[in-house]
């Protein structure tokens, strides 16, 4: 399949994982068949424990199926060496942590810039070009601020600033709202669909806050490892124009 | 990668300066306890590198060590001149007996006689008087640390009185003596002198000192003195070797000083490994995070590796400096004169640390290795 021309961002077919042997043995993941598109936002949902963090974490290419085939933008994962997953998922994946996890030492700009600088840019134009990234996000005026006298929302802006600044083509979020309250975890959903949102980018966003599922283009629900059913969501008004 | 490296390690104050405190003692201890050692090992032999007029020291088979001497017989001495290759051999005698000021003062001397004729063996380094001046009648050389010890807070002065077994002596000049390991002081006076200071024994030849002559290698004269005469016959160094061995050997010195280098190794290796491991471990969210963000396993390792290396020089860095400034105090004390941090002790604890931060690093290094990138999402 040419990685250029599919729609498809995220393919999975069949996929399964276990954790555990023996008696102890359990089966996370029982044969999911999914799909993201690219230009929309996918959202993985579904009560705890269902297999969602497994299945994103595999769709990233950090943990390995063990059937099943996952392929993104064309591209078969299992087919690469592991250093090849490590170079492809720098280059087109960006992460959204439900924790954030920026360096507590590095300024605002400098966390935004790590994907650049892990990518071999130098100092100085990863670092500007992580502000230009920030100002667009509307942290212009918090580049140099240290992690910990940031908000969460504006951490968590961050967070996505770092997901974005390599311009990768596949955001994956991982609960991105849980540790906010409901105004900046709108904020946050709002900036995810009018900055990370592009027609050669897909975004998978894992969750179970229901009242950002007004975000998705299409929602995935799962239970007890497998997918239930899909809902697709037409785009409305649901997107305002300027973060909070 | 190597900033965000640098930044992570710096950038928690408290951590930081809590390596470099870990590091920095025990360099300090490692390093101040082992030149303790070895200045002291080489003050064994300081008083035969003081004679500087001997290549060879001839004793009885029996002497082991400077201290203490069998004595060897006077006709000895013909017999050794006899060995070719010798150029001269001239009698030194050593003894202990007490020293007594006008003031009361008193304490036990370390008397050198020294021939009569050249007054070879007299000490080269003064820091007041000339050494010439032990030709005149009743007459020493003390060495400043044992200047000060009999006549404490006075000034340097020659020309006082003291007695050496209900002798009268007047000091004609004070030498600067490297210590010795026994911290009497160092009298140096003419033979027939020194033998009456010590009074009459059958025998009173401690050593005969031989001067080969031009182009005679040492080590083999040496093994003719000893094949021609019977007597043991040591080079200079191999006499100070021997010194010191006779010392590690018979003492407790190696043990105690063994004792607190290992308990500054366990230190060195638990307070430094434990606090760097524990460093790594506190950050490996941040590794995971950056594992999945598509930093591979070799990047990690060389920003790990930096961060020993950053926390090994400026820790042993510190803790030299701070040997070095505690010896530059203890150097101008009487006791401790000439006691300094040894280049060899500064570079062998530099490596040791080294191989500390390296293991510690290591340690967490497997931990990072093995972390599934997943667990940042858990």
């Amino acid at each position: 399949m040419n990685a250029e021309t599919t729609t498809n961002a995220v393919h999975c077919s069949a996929i399964r994982k276990s954790f555990g042997s023996g008696e102890t043995r359990t089966e996370v993941l029982r044969g999911i068949d999914f799909t993201a598109s690219r230009g929309e936002m996918t959202f993985l949902v579904g009560p705890s424990g269902c297999g969602k963090t497994t299945l994103i974490s595999i769709i990233a290419g950090l943990l390995t199926a063990d059937e099943g085939h996952v392929s993104l933008f064309g591209e078969d994962l299992s087919a690469l060496s592991p250093r090849e997953q490590i170079l492809f998922r720098r280059r087109n994946l960006g992460f959204v942590f439900q924790q954030y996890n920026l360096l507590p030492s590095l300024t605002a700009a400098e966390n935004a810039a790590v994907p650049l600088l892990a990518a071999g840019m130098n100092r100085k134009t990863a670092v500007a070009r992580a502000s230009e990234m920030l100002d667009q996000l509307g942290l212009g005026h918090r580049v140099s601020a240290m992690p910990r006298v940031l908000s969460g929302g504006q951490q968590q802006r961050v967070a996505l600033a770092r997901a974005l600044v390599h311009e990768p083509r596949l955001i994956v979020c991982d609960e991105p709202t849980a540790a906010l309250d409901h105004k900046s975890g709108e904020s946050v959903m709002n900036l995810l669909a009018t900055s990370a949102v592009h027609p050669d980018r897909a975004v998978l966003v894992v969750t179970h806050d229901n009242r950002v599922f007004h975000f998705a283009h299409q929602i995935a629900h799962m239970d007890d490892g497998v997918i239930t059913h899909v809902e697709q969501q037409a785009l409305n008004s649901r997107l305002q124009s300027s973060p909070s | 990668m190597n900033f965000v490296a640098f930044r992570m390690l710096i950038g928690d104050r408290a951590k930081y300066l809590g390596l470099i405190f870990a590091v920095a003692f025990s360099t300090f201890l490692l390093e101040n306890q082992t030149s303790i050692f070895a200045n002291l090992m080489k003050r064994t032999g300081n008083q035969i590198g003081d004679v500087t007029d001997a290549d060879i020291w001839v004793m009885d088979p029996q002497t082991r060590y400077f201290d203490e001497t069998k004595a060897l017989k006077d006709t000895d001495l013909p017999r050794v001149r006899g060995v070719e290759g010798v150029d001269y051999a001239v009698r030194l005698f050593k003894s202990n007996p007490v020293a007594r000021t006008e003031s009361g003062t008193f304490a036990a001397c370390s008397v050198i006689g020294i021939d009569e004729a050249t007054l070879a063996g007299a000490p080269r380094r003064m820091v007041l008087g000339d050494w010439h001046d032990l030709y005149k009648p009743n007459s020493i050389i003390i060495d400043k640390a044992g200047y000060l010890m009999l006549f404490p807070d006075q000034p340097l002065e020659l020309g006082r009185v003291l007695e050496l077994n209900d002798h009268r002596v007047t000091l004609v000049g004070i030498s600067d003596a490297m210590p010795a390991f026994v911290s009497f002081p160092i009298v140096h006076a003419r033979y027939s002198e020194a033998l009456a200071f010590q009074g009459r024994q059958r025998q009173q030849l401690s050593f005969v000192l031989v001067r080969a002559k031009p182009g005679i290698d040492h080590d083999t004269l040496a093994a003719r003195i000893t094949s021609e005469t019977g007597l043991k016959a040591l080079t200079t160094d191999q006499f100070r070797a021997a010194s010191m061995r006779y010392y590690l050997a018979n003492t407790g010195i190696p043990v105690n000083f063994g004792i607190t280098i290992a308990v500054a190794t366990i230190v060195g290796l638990v307070v430094s490994g434990q606090t760097f491991y524990l460093f790594t471990v506190e950050n490996l969210r941040q590794f995971g995070a950056l594992k999945a963000i598509g930093v591979t396993n070799l990047r990690l390792l060389a920003m790990i590796l930096l961060q020993a290396a950053v926390v090994w020089f400026v820790g042993t860095s510190f803790g030299t400096a701070l040997t070095a400034t505690f010896f530059n105090i203890t150097l101008q004390k009487v006791a401790t004169r000439h006691m300094v941090l040894l280049w060899e002790s500064a570079a062998g604890v530099a490596v040791f640390m080294l191989i500390v931060v390296l293991i510690s690093s290591a340690a967490g290094l497997r931990k990072v290795w093995k972390l599934e990138p997943a667990e940042v999402f858990r």
